[in-house]
């Protein structure tokens, strides 16, 4: 067998793993925004930016001060998210209640500056970050190889996206921040930090961002447009699942990067917005979204 | 004569005069950009529906304009309103996918199909791509030239004013009325008995088509039609503009396009790539506190002069 519907095997097993490692990406940054739209009502524009920013804190780490990838890919991640602390404290409080459009313009612009200023700085072409040399190489597989660093991603992004799911859906902290997603005044009537938990809540997302951003550097070129590219799919991803249910997003993200995957090797004029052209079919048939709940 | 009546004549007489002392092609860039926000700020200033995907309408009348002035050498006006048409018709297939969901989603909804929309541009070969459709002819309009900038300018400028009218007569029609009456509580203009989903789709496809206006008339002004205009940044800045001047005030949007424009053409070779850097901050400050705009803060500031509730 070295042929699957007329593409070689090779090629067909190698757009579905790149589909996978893209659908991986999506998932982190579409659970990461259902994760703060249920506790902030936000939609997070700047996710996309802040996802570029961690991909820039593990290259700068690399080229300035020799941190190396699996430090970064602790200590990025920390740093976004303390970032994100920050916008929550400084900003986005301030805007809890008022419509929600609000909270997506201002962190549009808040994408607006950090691109412009990264952009600025180390101008729109890529800079290479390398693949550390525990992941580079490949697994022969028989069949196919299969390259340790697009395994590395994919393990490593279904582990943090399913404990966050475990976090959220089974323990008691996770229990607190339901029931302040579902009624915050009652929740903090019962004692808890509610304002706090938002604060926290904002951060975790921030650096789920971060946390993609470095996987996704040595993958691809750290870019400063890299965010703004992606995040757009994301919002596609997240109106075709509904933000409602944190295993839909996970699931749509993942389903959605193999579909573009493989449309890449069926029909390429069409990856790009193959995505969209799925995001306006479940609009016909199903408004709400795949997993969604519309009031 | 009422107060408002002398504010429009003292308007039309700056517009005219214009061209005389400041350079017209700056001026005729003002007036698209603000009649582009005003077509948008009838869909969030009086709707309440967010698109963050209006760009694209811009740059497919852009688009079809230029292609049917250069490659069909059909005449100018004709061209303007095929530019304008295929974006109403655009705006229709797009608006009703997007009104299917509400807030937020609408506006996630707009933004990832213009999306689709610019891959698709990209790719197209009517559009040439990344180099864009150059060396639009601007043609001429009974017999005048319009080659010639003062000419074009006195087209626009009757564009603008005649869009101008009709998006005031919409706001104060009954339609208008409804469209308010969504934006303030759709629930209860339902229970009236209203068909929301076409009031939203109307008002939709009516934005949509001006936006398009503003779209062919600046493919005439700068003879070519690019990628840009149909980019997500270029939808950013209508917010920004519109925000900036006042979202749900007649003068807002007009204020916030000559602002921004200005303001990118003051600094485009003073600062380079920081530009981005300012607009996004403009949001930011705008958002945080300024969010009634320049007219609509100046509006509540003089009621308060005068002793009047806001």
């Amino acid at each position: 067998m070295s042929e699957i519907f007329g593409i070689p095997i090779q090629a067909f097993m190698g757009q579905l793993m790149l589909g996978l490692v893209n659908g991986s990406f999506y998932a982190m940054l579409s659970l990461g925004l259902a994760v703060i739209f249920g506790m902030l009502n936000i939609i997070n524009f700047a996710h996309g930016a802040l996802y570029m920013v961690g991909a820039f804190m593990a290259w700068l780490g690399l080229t300035y001060l020799d941190i190396g990838y699996w430090q970064a890919l602790l200590l990025a991640p920390l740093c976004v998210g303390v970032f994100g602390v920050l916008i929550e404290r400084t900003m986005l409080q301030w805007l809890y209640k008022l419509d929600h459009l609000y909270g997506l313009l201002l962190t549009f612009g808040l994408a607006l500056v950090l691109e412009g200023l990264f952009i600025n700085i180390f101008g729109v072409s890529g800079q290479p970050y390398s693949i550390p040399d525990e992941l580079s190489g490949a697994f022969n597989l028989g069949f196919m190889f299969l390259p340790k660093y697009r395994a590395w991603v994919i393990v490593s992004s279904l582990g943090v996206c399913f404990a966050t799911w475990y976090v959220i859906e089974k323990t008691q902290l996770g229990a607190y921040l339901r029931a302040a997603t579902e009624n915050p005044k009652l929740t903090q009537a019962f004692g808890i930090n509610v304002p706090l938990m938002v604060m926290l809540t904002y951060g975790f997302g921030a650096a789920l961002a971060g946390f993609a951003g470095v996987l996704a550097a040595p993958a691809i070129q750290v870019s400063p447009l890299m965010g703004s590219n992606l995040i757009i799919v994301v919002f596609a991803v997240v109106v075709i699942g509904g933000m409602g249910s944190i295993l839909g997003s996970i699931l749509t993200g993942i389903g959605l990067g193999v579909i573009e995957g493989l449309t890449k090797v069926f029909w390429p004029e069409a990856s790009a917005t193959v995505v969209f052209i799925i995001m306006a079919i479940v609009l016909m048939i199903r408004p709400a979204g795949l997993f969604g709940r519309e009031t | 004569m009422s107060r408002s009546a002398i504010g429009y004549i003292a308007l039309l007489a700056f517009g005219l005069a214009a061209p005389f002392f400041i350079y017209p092609v700056l001026v005729m860039k003002v007036l698209c950009f603000a009649l582009f926000a005003c077509a948008f700020n009838l869909l969030l200033g009086y709707t309440g529906l967010l698109s963050f995907g209006h760009a694209v309408f811009l740059g497919t009348a852009g688009y079809v304009t230029g292609h049917a002035l250069k490659v069909w050498e059909l005449p100018t006006l004709v061209g303007l309103l095929a530019g304008a048409g295929a974006a109403a018709v655009l705006g229709w297939v797009i608006g009703s996918l997007a009104i299917r969901r509400q807030g937020i989603y609408f506006a996630m909804v707009t933004l990832a199909l213009a999306q689709m929309m610019f891959f698709f541009f990209l790719q197209a070969s009517f559009t040439g791509g990344e180099d864009g459709l150059q060396g639009i002819p601007r043609g001429t309009l009974f017999g005048i030239d319009l080659a010639d900038d003062m000419n074009l300018y006195y087209l626009v400028l009757a564009i603008f004013a005649a869009s101008f009218w009709l998006i005031q007569r919409v706001i104060h029609s009954p339609f208008g009325q409804i469209l308010k009456a969504i934006r303030e509580n759709e629930p209860r203009a339902i229970s009236l008995g209203y068909d929301v989903a076409k009031y939203k789709l109307l008002a939709f496809v009516l934005s949509a088509g001006l936006a398009g206006l503003a779209g062919a008339t600046k493919a005439l002004v700068f003879k070519f039609a690019t990628l840009s205009d149909a980019h997500w940044h270029t939808s950013g800045e209508v917010v920004l503009m519109t925000l900036l001047g006042g979202m749900g005030t007649v003068f807002g949007p007009l204020v916030g396009a000559s602002v921004i424009v200005t303001l990118q053409n003051e600094l485009a070779d003073k600062v380079g790539s920081l530009v981005t850097v300012i607009m996004g901050a403009i949001f930011v400050v705008c958002v945080l506190a300024f969010r009634r705009g320049i007219v609509g803060e100046s509006l509540a500031l003089y009621r308060r002069m005068i002793g009047q509730k806001p």
